[in-house]
């Protein structure tokens, strides 16, 4: 595999539509649509006043918490309906139910029961995830190979060991397929949190520039979380996933 | 000893009578002799070593396991060695608690798995994956040894280099041991007994006691052997 050559290309894609964003920016009001040099000085100026970090950080660690949380429960209970086909038909009604349910109702709710705080919000975006979380994961036990299950139990392998020998390497694509959509998904509504009931945070922030009508500054926020992200994405969840598929690369 | 009494084992078919398997099927193999399952595809030798293996609980009859509940070293038809763990991990995940820390280096030498320990199974050939699964059978010391075509889908060349090595390690420590097999000349050189099934629903045609010393079994002594057994049981290849 080359690896330079995939990140030329995606410098190139990346400068293509920056150059994009500028030529159509030439053209608009810059208080609507601003350009580049416009967005970067709001960046500065945020970064300089700390703001920026405080925010992203905040946000950040949100959307950490919603995470942990939303993947372990989900696939705990993913785990258990696939393995169990009478928990299954039992619960799944209730999975439908859940995945269908608007996350600004969950939202909504979580600050009407239990108060603006840090728990009904964190809580509230776990509760949006959990559901994607579980589907995942319950096809990946579905789809769990019998053979190895027959082998762990005639040579007696521990509960433990049957988990974390025999069951989660094989759920493993699951779990990357689940944590992969799973950030995207939690970042967004931990924005959509933030603006409905928190005082900090980068949904704080864009909601804040909203009223201010300060479209450099929501763009500048917006751009640094993403950048943030791309970052957990390369530095975290990409070199986890090598980790975890060693095994398939052939070294003789 | 190993008792097998099965009344009957039946397969419920999709759509139609349920399939029976196994009627009648009593043999018994005393402790420490090598005995081998031939007959006939479908006769239920795979199910049998299923049964005894406590993969199947839902048939008639009864078992009796050398030493009420021993530890089992098996090789399946295919070696189904985990393939997120290198050879030794397999190996030594088999393990019980107390044997975990055990060397295993004189096995992986004899079975000429000595290099290969870090290997992942995928790298491996078929042949190598198959001398881990032995390793791994052996390795827990086990009361009873069961064997499922072990040698199957390799070239002849490999498959008696492995018969050779199964039955070096096998001797090193004589243990309870049944093996399925299709090929009546690779029972004419393991076995103390050979079991001839009949045709579905399987049950015991008859046994076969060979009395010629292993280390004696020439390739003229296993095609007697071969040709006696053939005569006694026409119809079996």
């Amino acid at each position: 595999m080359t690896r330079g050559l995939p990140l030329l290309w995606s410098v190139v894609s990346l400068l293509g539509l920056l150059g994009l964003w500028w030529v159509l920016a030439l053209g608009a009001d810059p208080r609507v649509f601003p350009a580049p040099p416009a967005v970067l000085e709001a960046l500065l100026r945020e970064a300089a006043s700390g703001d920026l970090a405080r925010h992203l950080g905040a946000t950040l660690a949100r959307v950490a918490a919603a995470f942990v949380l939303a993947l372990t429960i989900g696939s705990a209970i993913g785990i258990a309906l696939g393995m169990n086909h009478g928990l299954d038909r039992l619960f799944d009604p209730w999975v439908v139910l859940f995945l269908n349910l608007p996350a600004l109702v969950v939202i909504v709710l979580a600050y009407v029961w239990f108060g603006l705080n840090e728990v009904a919000a964190i809580g509230a975006v776990a509760v949006n995830k959990i559901p994607n979380v579980v589907v995942t994961l319950r096809e990946g036990a579905r789809a769990l190979d019998r053979s190895y299950a027959e082998l762990a139990r005639v040579y007696r392998f521990s509960f433990a060991s049957r988990m974390r020998d025999v069951v989660l390497p094989q759920l493993q694509p699951f779990f990357a397929a689940a944590s992969r959509s799973g950030i995207a998904l939690i970042w967004k509504i931990v924005l959509v949190v933030e603006l409905l009931g928190r005082s900090n945070g980068v949904g704080f922030q864009i909601h804040l520039h909203f009223q201010l009508f300060d479209v450099a500054t929501i763009l500048a926020y917006a751009l640094a979380f993403v950048a943030v992200m791309l970052l957990v994405e390369t530095l975290l969840l990409r070199p986890y996933d090598r980790y975890a598929t060693r095994w398939r690369a052939p070294h003789a | 000893m190993l008792e097998v009494d099965i009344a009957s084992k039946t397969y419920p078919a999709v759509g139609g009578p349920p399939l029976l398997a196994i009627e009648g099927l009593r043999f018994s193999v005393p402790d420490g002799t090598f005995a081998c399952l031939v007959g006939p595809s479908g006769c239920g030798k795979t199910t049998c070593l299923r049964i005894l293996l406590g993969l199947e609980r839902d048939f008639d009859g009864r078992t009796v396991l050398p030493g009420g509940n021993p530890r089992i070293g098996v090789a399946f038809q295919e070696p189904r060695l985990l393939p997120w763990r290198t050879v030794e991990e397999n190996v030594r995940l088999a393990l019980p608690k107390a044997m975990r820390a055990r060397p295993l280096h004189d096995l992986f030498a004899r079975l000429g798995l000595d290099g290969f320990e870090n290997f992942y199974p995928g790298a491996l050939s078929l042949g190598l994956a198959r001398r881990a699964a032995l390793a791994r059978a052996f390795a827990v010391e086990p009361g009873l040894l069961l064997l499922d075509e072990p040698f199957v889908s390799l070239d002849e060349a490999t498959a008696q280099d492995l018969r050779a090595l199964l039955l070096d390690v096998w001797q090193a420590r004589p243990t309870t041991a049944l093996m399925v097999t299709h090929n009546l000349r690779e029972a004419a050189q393991l076995a103390d007994r050979i079991i001839v099934l009949s045709q579905r629903p399987g049950q015991v045609r008859g046994e076969h006691l060979i009395a010629v010393d292993r280390t004696r079994r020439t390739p003229e002594a296993v095609n007697a052997i071969c040709a006696e057994v053939s005569a006694r049981f026409p119809g079996l290849l």
